[in-house]
């Protein structure tokens, strides 16, 4: 069963549109939240007049920052800095508004339609204020005194702080003395990434409900990371965690933006107790683009100390990252992956990166599949073509003269990344190469290339390496339970965005129950059906909640054969679990169903067969590391140099997964990644009006691609490296389709210019391409 | 403030005699007024597609009618694409088995799409196929196995 093309348990319900997404949960006497929305990118509030709404029939309420200034601010869920405490986003604008779309008061109406129109007649005034956009400029006063004492919600008064939230520096080695002792070139690169982010399909949304009967706040809707969630909602409500539950129904993508604690989750949980009435908010598509979480926008600075055959002696790295208006969540999650992330699969015995989180009047920024590896892999790859180009040497003999070679396998690199300490666990990374080179044909592309060139395409072919990461702990856990017809359950801390975690998860138990993947039903994302879970986020799933089910599998078959040694008389050892069944080694006829083991532990029966009630078990897995799966993305692509269109013609991706549970869904997951990052390389882009005005609100100026954009993805998954960290050997391959489409696509634009070094910047705008190109 | 007019909508064989606001969108009334939850909104300005159905037998975007405008129109969305609760449509079982769908948000808009297309002309060749297809936005699946889904039910409808 693992490894299985087995087909999606989700799907048949998905199909007939009979899934429950935020938005299809509906209860009697709902009042719909609107969020009213500043329209300045930064100002001080004057005045919110909210009475011309509360006139209304049919609005219940409206709340400003007063009516809820009780609650402090949304706390970080992952790499909290004490520095970056001042920044955090109040639930409701206080005092000052800092970007566009940050919520300033919120209404409650009978319908959403009348929610609309309360929040029009919703009266702001607001003093503008100078705008602060760019982040390579020097940082100017943030916030005062008071507003930072408040945010930070620590003892003592904090003094005004300035817009550089927090700057560190990651490194190893001795840059300086590398640098000083000057064996070698010096080879720059500045390297900018553009704003762009997740953009699920299904806006964000939640329906919460306070059930009088059973003294709970019922929230639904939930995604990612409801267990954090559920505590975070607990604590600002002044409920316990056990009265408060939280599911998550189907999710419409997650992408890192969706799932997160955001200021309108906290004013939904904190309605329904307060005003004692189901309240349901569902963000509309324009509010998404300007409310939810921001990505990427970094601006790179590598200078490398590079030998004549291309070593890379030495490498002294800065990077801003242009971090919107206020720090959310993710704390210092994405500066501090991109810096631990950088060397991607190179040796470079010295290492130094200087991270520089920077505010900014826009949209907060959070994470977005690869967070810090989109980023910092177009930067390195794009140096690395640089130093290839300026030495003279081939693109693929720069990086092979770089690898950690694969005896030197685990490979310790001693910085840390995301509070873990950084151990390459395995990985073949020259290998890989060999075999997409060879499969793929590399030689056979180039000669083509280079032959439509000479007939005057301008067409290139280009790559980018990178190492990814996965299965951050630190534990999950998962119950297996099997019913009396033989039916099992298995409930777990698992989340699920639409990846197919389900399925995975059934097959990892159905490989040593020996049944059919469809006779498992899988529980997930709900708190009140498991007791722990840390959610989908960082390619974690496969590796951490598949090694639990792993473990509660080989429990489950550890009672079952000795409820069927006791029954049958015979040793355990006589026994295997095969089909379902319980039988003789010797004799196969003879066998007990998991139905009939069930029915055996059935209360009353369990008790004489001296075990505990229920064919269930449990299984739990931890770890202090992470796995680091590897790949190679190459494309090529054609110019049309009159209008600067770059068309992708091919996109081959290798990637390196340990073990492939089930290859459809990993190659689902590589061609669906590989689709954003092309968005991000040339299409997407958040843009700002001088005046901190965004741009692009709308799917007519947020260009995501559609099919005519994305080519057939060309995939080669490989398990030469398994990891000897989880029982599955497994890595997750969740984010490596993204990470590496900026530097491959950069690349082949590159070569089919042919002006080595010349793209700089994603994404690659068509007036770029037609001025380098004509 | 809030008038509402009567309608009557005929929607997978099924009346449905609602009562809307004349500004109430089609997408909304499916969803809130019949209970039809599968039609699903992802812009609401007409661009992912996501809301599409049948009006007529043509793809259409729900988000982008007044419910009063399919006065009389004779509506099919997700819910009435498959003949039983036992048998996929042909489309259906197409996404199904080639992956064409991960998170399932956009996959009701195409699969009314893509059927609405084949039912009109079954012999919709790939190219064509994925021009219809470039109308709907997915954000997870890189449309490969859309498209493959898409042209696998083409031949089965072809039978």
């Amino acid at each position: 069963m693992i490894g299985a093309r087995a087909l999606r348990l989700e799907d048949p319900v998905l199909l007939r549109g009979a899934g429950r997404y935020a938005a299809d949960t509906y209860h009697a006497g709902e009042l719909h939240m609107r969020v009213v929305r500043s329209p300045l990118a930064h100002g001080r509030i004057a005045s919110i007049d909210v009475s011309g709404a509360l006139a209304l029939e049919g609005v219940l309420a409206a709340w400003t920052y007063d009516d809820i200034s009780d609650l402090p601010a949304i706390g970080f869920r992952l790499t909290p800095r004490d520095e970056l405490l001042p920044y955090r986003q109040p639930v409701l604008a206080r005092r000052e508004v800092r970007y566009v779309g940050e919520p300033v008061a919120v209404v409650f109406a009978t319908s959403a339609y009348l929610a609309e129109d309360a929040a029009e007649r919703v009266v702001l005034e607001i003093e503008q204020l100078p705008v602060h956009l760019d982040p390579d400029a020097t940082p100017v006063e943030w916030v005062d005194s008071e507003q930072a004492t408040w945010a930070a919600g620590l003892p003592g008064t904090l003094s005004a702080q300035d817009s550089e939230a927090t700057t560190f520096v990651t490194e190893y080695g001795d840059v300086d003395a590398a640098f000083a002792a000057g064996a070698g070139r010096i080879i720059e690169m500045d390297a900018v990434i553009g704003r762009h982010t997740g953009v699920p399909m299904e806006c964000r949304g939640l329906v919460a409900r306070y059930d009088e009967a059973d003294g709970q706040l019922v929230i639904d809707g939930a995604a990612k990371v409801p267990f954090w969630n559920r505590d975070a909602v607990a604590e600002m409500t002044g409920l316990t965690p056990s009265q408060v539950v939280v599911r998550e129904t189907h999710v419409g993508g997650g992408f890192g933006p969706r799932g997160e604690l955001y200021p309108e989750d906290v004013l939904v949980a904190l309605a329904a107790v307060r005003l004692r009435a189901p309240v349901k908010w569902i963000e509309d598509r324009q509010e998404h683009l300007m409310a939810t979480n921001h990505s990427r926008a970094q601006h790179h600075r590598l200078r490398a100390l590079v030998e004549d055959d291309g070593y890379i002696r030495a490498l002294d790295a800065s990077f801003t990252l242009d971090q919107g208006a206020y720090i959310r969540t993710h704390g210092a999650t994405v500066g501090s992956l991109t810096s631990s992330m950088l060397p991607g699969p190179y040796v470079i015995p010295n290492f130094r990166v200087r991270a520089h989180v920077r505010l900014t009047h826009k949209t907060p920024h959070g994470t977005y599949r690869s967070p810090g590896r989109y980023e910092g892999t177009f930067a390195r790859e794009r140096l690395v073509d640089k130093i290839a180009s300026e030495l003279g040497l081939g693109r693929e003999q720069v990086r092979r003269r770089n690898f950690i070679d694969v005896e030197h396998m685990p490979y310790e690199r001693p910085i840390q990344a995301m509070g873990t300490s950084m151990v390459h666990d395995s990985g073949d990374y020259a290998l890989l190469l060999d075999k997409m080179s060879e499969r793929f044909d590399f030689a056979g592309i180039r000669a083509k290339v280079a032959e439509r060139r000479e007939q005057g395409e301008a067409v290139g072919f280009g790559f980018g390496y990178f190492v990814e990461k996965s299965g951050i702990g630190p534990v999950e856990g998962a119950r297996l339970s099997v019913d009396t017809s033989g039916h099992v359950t298995l409930a777990c801390g698992a989340s699920s965005v639409g990846q197919g975690v389900d399925t995975v998860l059934a097959q990892v138990a159905a490989e040593t129950l020996g049944i059919p993947h469809d006779r498992i039903r899988v529980v997930r994302g709900r708190t009140d059906q498991f007791i722990y879970g840390r959610g989908a986020f960082a390619t974690r799933l496969s590796v951490m909640a598949g090694s639990a089910v792993a473990n509660a599998a080989d429990n489950l078959r550890d009672k079952a054969l000795r409820v069927a040694a006791r029954k049958l008389r015979v040793s355990v050892e006589e026994l295997e679990l095969t089909d379902g069944s319980v039988r003789l080694v010797d004799d196969p006829a003879t066998a007990l169903s998991l139905a009939e083991l069930a029915r055996i532990l059935e209360p009353p029966r369990a008790v004489e067969a001296k075990e505990d009630p229920g064919l269930s078990a449990d299984g739990w897995f931890s770890t202090d590391h992470m796995t680091y799966p590897y790949g190679l993305h190459a494309a090529v692509v054609r110019l049309d140099r009159g209008t600067g269109q770059v068309v992708v013609e091919r996109y081959l991706v290798g990637y390196d997964v340990g073990r492939a549970l089930n290859p459809t869904l990993v190659e689902g997951q590589i061609a669906g990644g590989v689709a954003q990052g092309l968005g991000g390389a040339i299409y997407e882009e958040f843009l700002y009006a001088d005046d901190g005005t965004p741009l692009c609100t709308t799917f007519m100026d947020y260009l995501i691609p559609t099919a005519h954009e994305v080519p057939p993805i060309e995939i080669l998954v490989t398990e030469d490296a398994p990891s000897p960290l989880n029982p599955l050997g497994v890595k997750g391959a969740g984010e490596g389709g993204t990470t590496a489409v900026a530097a491959a696509i950069a690349s082949a634009v590159d070569d089919a210019l042919q002006r080595p070094g010349s793209i700089t910047s994603v994404p690659i705008r068509p007036q770029t391409v037609h001025d380098l190109a004509t | 403030m809030s008038t509402t007019v009567p309608l009557r909508l005929y929607v997978n064989g099924e009346r449905h005699d609602i009562s809307v606001e004349p500004r109430r969108t089609l997408a909304d009334a499916l969803r809130d007024d019949c209970g039809l939850t599968g039609t699903h909104l992802g812009c609401e300005h007409g661009v992912c597609g996501a809301c599409t159905i049948l009006v007529d037998g043509k793809p259409t975007r729900a988000c982008l009618m007044f419910a009063v405008q399919a006065e009389g129109s004779s509506i099919r969305t997700v819910e009435g694409l498959a003949p039983d609760q036992e048998e996929l449509h042909p489309v259906q079982k197409a996404f199904w088995e080639n992956h064409g769908l991960q998170c399932g948000f956009c996959t009701p808009g195409f699969l009314m799409l893509v059927a609405g297309q084949l039912e009109e002309n079954p012999d919709t060749d790939e190219e064509e196929m994925r021009d219809v297809l470039s109308s709907n936005l997915c954000r997870c699946t890189g449309y490969q196995n859309i498209l493959k889904a898409s042209m696998a039910a083409a031949e089965e409808m072809r039978g």
